[in-house]
């Protein structure tokens, strides 16, 4: 059986027979290889596999996507009185360039939601191309009823479910908000498949330095100034300690009336701290200060 | 240091330059023509600027033979789409084509490109796809193994409203420059500016690119130096 490669890059799920199957808990063995490693220079995957008799080995192979490229960055969101606010910045990193600097990763789906996305560029851009396909189908019945956010994010859970459980997932973080009939929805899905409604909501970075302040500073009835301003600390903060940020953010809002998308801007920041500025003041000596 | 041991936030990086840049009337195209196999230079003059139709061009960056196929594929969907069309195919759907083949064969493909060409809809355009096939209109873009250290470069020196002269320059400069710090890149600089009237094609040899930091001008021969009068010892 072949070593395992030491940077797992594709995973390659060959049905083998049990004897020879080393570790996995599917009932296949799993061949872990980096497409670029050298030990697979010159040498095509066959020529790693025994050939399972009488199977066509073109129906052995399956691969999956296991490393983003173009990724965006957090996305922070709040249902706030007269509907949803969504920001995000429009960066699109390449690694760990900061490469694209106008994406837009918020877009409006038909007329009542509003969908944002972080991860991998690409797969977004396609998600759009299939939520289009989805609106046509639903304006082509021309019976005067229109997809609403909910419907839009369970379409959303089931497509990226459905591709996780194919080893195959959508590299992204979607965040899918909405108003239809005065009511107001906002819930997010994961590239694994894990689905939820909440009044505010974040992704990647904005896990762990939005969320707390939303838990903190939201609440049922904010107007639309307190919801930007919310968003905008959020989004200072993410600026601050967030390496893969840009400062140029896209903020949008969906009410009963339809969609607002305000012009991109930059955020001031804030450095003047006097330990800021004078980091090793007092260092001197500090080792002999006494303690009581 | 062991290849294979990337740090995993690293993209693979690509050997070439390759830059499209928009002026007010069209497109310039710009590359170098290094092709490598390793370490040796199995190709120092290769022509990384792909027709696609007569009017849209594509720089190619990456493995060559996926970008020569992808572009190949390109191409002939294109000329049926004309000949269905009546007309010229715009730059948009030159650009979502490559987009298409590159993003469903995403983890076949290693090849990061970009589309330029001018159509009478839109005029000049110019579309970014790197690796993973999302697809960017940009003003303009660059991209390979030696964009890297032109980032800084083009947020300077670049600006909305060039006149064609002065895209063509930016872009020779771009690429020599790139060029002189990227092992992947070197070679000669060739350009492809499209714009209403047409296609243009342009060759720049080493010998005539600027020189830059501990560059020295070219010799036939150390003798040519020696054989110059040596100067006279002074005196005061």
């Amino acid at each position: 059986m072949q070593e395992l490669c030491k940077h797992p890059f594709v995973l390659v799920r060959l049905p083998m027979p049990d004897d020879a199957c080393v570790s996995c808990e599917i009932g296949y063995s799993s061949l872990l290889v980096h497409r670029r490693c050298p030990m697979m220079y010159g040498k095509g995957l066959k020529d790693y596999v025994e050939q399972v008799p009488g199977s066509r080995s073109g129906s052995l192979f399956s691969e999956r996507t296991l490393y983003p490229y173009v990724t965006g960055t957090a996305l922070v969101a709040l249902v706030y009185r007269d509907g949803i606010l969504m920001a995000a910045d429009m960066g699109g990193s390449y690694g760990s360039t900061l490469r694209y600097k106008t994406i837009e990763r918020i877009k409006p789906i038909g007329k009542h939601s509003l969908l944002g996305a972080s991860g991998e560029i690409s797969d977004f851009q396609e998600i759009l191309r299939y939520l289009d396909e989805l609106i046509l189908y639903d304006n082509m019945w021309d019976d005067g009823n229109s997809l609403g956010p909910k419907e839009v994010h369970n379409y959303l859970t089931q497509l990226m479910y459905n591709r996780r459980n194919k080893f195959n997932p959508l590299w992204n973080s979607l965040v899918l908000g909405g108003v239809k009939n005065g009511q107001k929805y906002l819930g997010m899905v994961s590239m694994i498949g894990v689905s939820f409604k909440e009044n505010h909501v974040a992704t990647g970075f904005g896990n762990h330095l939005a969320r707390p302040i939303l838990r903190d500073e939201w609440n049922e009835n904010l107007s639309f100034e307190d919801g930007v301003k919310l968003l905008e600390k959020c989004m200072r903060v993410l600026l601050y300690r967030d390496r893969s940020a840009v400062n140029k953010i896209q903020i949008v809002k969906i009410t009963e009336e339809g969609t607002t998308n305000f012009p991109p801007y930059s955020l001031k920041t804030f450095w003047g701290f006097e330990s800021y500025e004078k980091p090793t003041a007092g260092e001197e000596g500090h080792h002999l200060k006494m303690t009581n | 240091m062991e290849p294979g041991l990337n740090d995993l936030n690293e993209p693979h990086s690509m050997g070439t330059t390759i830059i499209g840049v928009t002026y007010n009337g069209g497109v310039v195209l710009g590359a170098d023509s290094r092709t490598s196999t390793g370490m040796y230079v199995a190709n120092r003059a290769s022509d990384k600027i792909s027709q696609l139709t007569d009017n849209v061009y594509v720089c190619r960056s990456g493995s060559a033979a996926d970008s020569q196929v992808l572009s190949d594929y390109v191409r002939y969907f294109l000329h049926q789409h004309t000949i269905q069309l009546g007309q010229p195919a715009t730059v948009k759907v030159a650009a979502n084509l490559v987009r298409l083949i590159s993003y469903n064969n995403k983890n076949m493909l290693q090849t990061g490109l970009i589309v330029g060409g001018w159509d009478k809809y839109e005029g000049g355009k110019i579309y970014g796809i790197p690796l993973g096939g999302t697809i960017v209109e940009q003003p303009f873009a660059i991209g390979g193994s030696g964009s890297s250290y032109l980032y800084g470069f083009f947020d300077q020196a670049w600006k909305e409203g060039m006149t064609k002269e002065e895209a063509e320059q930016l872009v020779v400069k771009a690429v020599s420059l790139a060029i002189a710090r990227d092992g992947a890149s070197g070679g000669v600089v060739r350009t492809v500016t499209i714009n209403s009237e047409g296609v243009t094609r342009n060759f720049y040899p080493g010998d005539t690119l600027p020189l830059w930091h501990e560059e020295l001008p070219a010799q036939n021969s150390l003798l040519d130096i020696l054989s110059a009068p040596s100067p006279e010892p002074m005196s005061t």
